[in-house]
């Protein structure tokens, strides 16, 4: 490969800040100087490909360093990583977290999802342009931050410091967001009678002794002791279905992955969770992350794989910082590495974070995204346990599932199986938020009613609940008997997706929430496929000029137009997220919600 | 299975009802072809692996919720494809009306034209395409409002950098062929990438450098895989502009490279007795299409003694 280096050079803070993950450099031939036998030997070719799944840490490093990746340190990081720099800067551009082209910035990402405007984040918007002025600070809308249980919410990215979220801001508390973590958030529930949230807000998340004297670390023992078959029959009799939305039958995939063939196999952690009002798998991480690396090691030892990684939303610092001092305290204590707990197995983890984009929780892009590439989809088949990251099986699951998981090798498969409905088993959280009294993540038995789950938060007159956060559907009023299960939502066409419980009260007018979620899509589309990256323009067009009154050609024409690229985005677009695209529109129109096109 | 009983194994579908036999390893659109069934195809090019990306020749497949793209899916033993579906050909209808209504595709490769026809595409159903002010950076997850009254388009001024090529990105499609070309599959030089996400992505060079001050050499061998005419000679670009370009009055002559000992064939296209343009035929075993700066444009000397 011929590579063009830039000739821009790095700051001494931008060269520090990427040694600091990077290591220094080997040669002159990797951005070092060059001396001894380098004008003679090269490296190129496996060495180099080596490299390249650090694309992503390194422009962290310095995005976080100094507050934007100029063309200095995107030259250097090219050359450190033999990294064509119109490749690199093809995946520093596909990322909203960072900032190409520039430094010093201090940027407030503000909340403008459809839960944040029911709490005011217009208006918040509004006197953003006032109160914070110039002087280095700028501020961005964002889709939601996953932290819609006390909307609005903001996140501060500083140089030299890094991402702070605060929830709920106002015009004031936004000038001044600071460095201190916030809870995880409130458990409404009796945690006694509770199975995934039991050790949230309980256990010290930075202590591994606090969660073994909760009983942590038991399931692995019991783990090792039933063999990587024994866990996995475990699991297949469970019957427990992934909870990231596709509700795959964890058995399946991981033994899948335990018997594809190769000596290299890799497991992965689903915490990118950016689905708009979704933000269990961040109480969890946040307020629970040994469970997860515990999970993450259960995984490793039943399928064989060595390496595993846990995927965290970019926008979640608090869980990225909680989740990698759990994985080195577990280190320390002979939990991970050379052997697992003396059972001779070896397995290390790791922590990735994302950087701003919703599409990188599809699994295809997630893997893309580890490699150091954009997040974009790949057609399947190939199926991840054959062909996953780096080419090799890999078995990726949602955090929640993990933790379901780990509690379903705790009390035994078939206790497990009888929990919720037949083909919905165990305990299920879900993201309750919006007009609530009390929004938050609540766990019952797949089974409870929507209306039972609305009950437990406190909601009072209903226009109209969004089921599975802007990739799902609307539901009215009249579906609160309707069973909150994998099989009762999808014979009502709807579904349970991430979890998400979005509350509307009856008097809202739908329009400018349906204009936000398409705007959403249009945004966050990857832009491989034809149906997606210009079917969520297109909607967005017609979308607005039915809610403004000027359609093009009659109302009846533009609504088909509508329902063609519904059809088309949904047949025939790459993934799940050009395939959900218009669902939750398509729905309000069905139901005749307030605001709709009609 | 030892190398001796390794004969060919045949996979057999159906296309449309018909029962096609094809060996192991060809494509979903191999076995349309084999059937007789035509299907356009743009992210795919004859000479590179599939990206999958345009979803212009999307098919139906028994059992499968989705369309599959049948460019790069395996065919397997007993598949049940339909070409001919409601279903099918809304998805390839609209996939061309989408194309039409963003870019340019009036200088796109011949058959285009034909296709959509042939689908009754209509890309003007969504609206007069609006022309926008100059490319901004790169913004991902954030856009402007929507203008309402006219279609977004991919609009953005010709690049003229050079005496040799032009890359007129309003007519670009993001089909990946170039970036390809340039990198894994054929050139090695990643010159070009696809930058920015969503509708706002861009084949693009670091910082959208000029060509001149990229990783480029001139080898000239993504112009010649872009299906749509956005990237071309200068020479052919000025005469398009100026109305002078004719295909029909052109003369292919065959012959080959004479700066080294590889051997490439070359094809001159000339008009009115004056080369317009260079390509290699895709077919040719050594080149694939591909040629060095010097094949593609040193050809000016040719000529030099005839008009002084
Ligand atoms: C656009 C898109 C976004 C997704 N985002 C997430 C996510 O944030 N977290 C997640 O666990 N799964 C997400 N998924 C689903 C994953 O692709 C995958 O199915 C899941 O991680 C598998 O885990 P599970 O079997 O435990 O559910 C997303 C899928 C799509 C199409
Ligand atoms: S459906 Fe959308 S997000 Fe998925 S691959 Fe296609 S363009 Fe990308
Ligand atoms: S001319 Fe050759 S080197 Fe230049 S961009 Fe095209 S393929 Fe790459
Ligand atoms: S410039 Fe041409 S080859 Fe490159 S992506 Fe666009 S249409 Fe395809
Ligand atoms: S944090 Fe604002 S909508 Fe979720
Ligand atoms: S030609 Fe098959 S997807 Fe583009």
């Amino acid at each position: 490969m011929d590579i063009r280096n830039l000739l821009y050079r790095p700051t001494e803070a931008e060269k520090s800040a990427v040694d600091e993950v990077l290591g220094p450099p080997d040669s002159g031939w990797d951005g070092g100087s060059f001396g001894g036998l380098d004008g003679r030997v090269a490296y190129g070719g496996h060495a180099a490909r080596e490299k390249r799944h650090m694309l992503l840490p390194a422009l962290h490093a310095v995005q976080d360093a100094v507050g934007g990746v100029s063309r200095g340190a995107l030259g250097y990081i090219s050359d450190r990583l033999t990294v064509p720099p119109a490749e690199a800067y093809g995946v520093a551009t596909f990322y909203a977290l960072y900032g190409v082209d520039e430094t010093g910035i201090t940027t407030i990402h503000v909340c403008d999802d459809i839960i944040c405007t029911q709490y005011g984040a217009e208006a918040l918007c509004d006197s953003l342009d006032d109160a914070l002025g110039s002087n280095g600070v700028r501020w961005e809308r964002s889709p939601c931050l996953g932290q819609c249980d006390r909307a609005p919410a903001a996140m501060l990215h500083q140089p030299g410091k890094g991402y702070a979220n605060a929830a709920p801001v106002d015009t004031r508390s936004v000038r001044a967001i600071g460095f201190d973590e916030l809870d995880p958030g409130v458990v409404h529930q009796d945690r006694s009678e509770l199975a995934l949230l039991r050790r949230v807000g309980d256990v010290d998340p930075e202590s591994l002794e606090s969660y073994r004297a909760s009983g942590g670390y038991e399931t692995l023992s019991r783990a090792v002791d039933l063999g990587p078959m024994g866990v996995i029959e475990e699991l297949e009799r469970s019957n427990l279905r992934g909870r990231g939305g596709a509700a795959f039958p964890i058995g399946v995939k991981w033994r899948g992955v335990a018997e594809a063939p190769g000596p290299i196999k890799y497991v992965i952690a689903n915490g990118d969770e950016s689905e708009p009002g979704t933000f269990k798998d961040r109480l969890l991480m946040e307020g629970d992350p040994f469970a997860v690396v515990e999970a993450m090691t259960i995984y490793g030892f039943a399928t064989g794989a060595t390496h595993g990684y846990v995927y965290v939303r970019g926008e979640y610092p608090t869980a990225e910082r909680r989740l990698t001092r759990a994985i080195s305290q577990a280190r320390e204590a002979g939990l991970l590495g050379a052997d697992v707990a003396g059972s001779g197995f070896d397995f290390k983890l790791e922590v990735r974070r994302g950087a701003g984009a919703y599409i990188c929780g599809e699994e295809t892009a997630l893997f893309a995204s580890i490699e150091g590439h954009r997040g974009e989809p790949r057609q399947k088949p190939p199926f991840p346990t054959q062909h996953g990251l780096f080419g090799k099986p890999t078995g990726i699951n949602n955090i929640e599932t993990l933790l379901a998981a780990l509690y379903a090798l705790q009390i035994g498969g078939v206790p497990f199986s009888a929990l919720g409905t037949e083909q919905s088993s165990g305990p299920k959280l879900f993201c309750v938020s919006g007009a609530v009294d009390r929004p938050g993540v609540y766990e019952v038995p797949f089974g409870a009613t929507l209306g039972e789950l609305l009950e437990l938060s406190g909601a009072g007159k209903i226009g109209a609940v969004l089921l599975g956060g802007a990739a799902g559907s609307f539901v009215g009023p009249e579906a609160m008997s309707m069973p909150l299960t994998f099989e009762a939502t999808r014979a009502a066409g709807a579904t349970l997706g991430s979890g998400a419980v979005i509350v509307f009260d009856d008097d809202t007018d739908f329009g400018p929430v349906l204009a936000r979620i398409a705007r959403f899509f249009r945004d966050e589309s990857c832009g491989q496929c034809v149906p997606c990256r210009i079917g969520t323009v297109r909607q967005e067009e017609a979308l607005g000029r039915l809610s403004g009154g000027r359609p093009l050609g009659s109302r009846q024409e533009e609504r088909k137009r509508l329902d063609d690229l519904a059809r088309v985005m949904t047949d025939a677009s790459i993934c799940g997220l050009g395939q959900t695209a218009a669902s939750a529109i398509q729905s309000a129109i069905r139901l005749g919600l307030p605001g709709a096109p009609q | 299975m030892t190398t001796t009983d390794r004969q060919r194994v045949t996979i057999s579908a159906s296309v449309d009802g018909k029962t096609v036999e094809l060996p192991e390893g060809s494509s979903v659109l191999d076995a349309c072809r084999s059937a007789g069934v035509g299907l356009p195809t743009l992210c795919y090019g004859p000479t590179m692996t599939p990206a999958s990306a345009c979803r212009v020749c999307v098919v139906e497949l028994e059992g499968s919720r989705a369309l599959i793209p049948s460019c790069s899916r395996e065919l397997e033993e007993g598949m049940e494809i339909r070409t001919g579906t409601d279903r099918a050909e809304h998805s390839r209808r609209l996939v061309l009306e989408l194309l039409g209504s963003a870019s340019e595709l009036d200088r796109s490769e011949e058959q285009l034209a034909g296709w959509m026809t042939m689908a009754g595409a209509r890309s003007e159903r969504f609206g007069p395409p609006a022309v926008e002010a100059p490319r901004q950076p790169p913004s991902p997850g954030h856009h402007g409002s929507p203008e309402l009254a006219a279609a977004a388009t991919v609009y953005e001024p010709a690049k003229v950098e050079d005496e040799l090529y032009v890359r007129d990105y309003s007519r670009c499609i993001l089909c990946y062929r170039c970036v390809d070309a340039c990198g894994v599959e054929h050139q090695n030089t990643f010159a070009i990438a696809v930058a920015g996400r969503g509708f706002d992505s861009r084949i693009s060079t670091e910082f959208d450098f000029a060509l001149p001050d990229s990783a480029c050499v001139y080898c000239g061998n993504c112009i010649a895989v872009c299906p749509t005419g956005a990237l071309v000679g200068k020479i052919e670009y000025d005469m398009r502009e100026q109305g002078a370009w004719d295909e029909s009055s052109q003369e292919i002559t065959r012959t080959v490279c004479s700066y080294c000992g590889v051997g490439c064939n070359l094809d001159l296209h000339t008009q009115d007795n004056r080369i317009v343009k260079v390509t290699s035929p895709h077919d040719h075993d050594v080149t694939l299409g591909n040629l060095c700066i010097k094949g593609r444009f040193g050809w000016s000397y040719v000529g030099s003694g005839v008009d002084g």
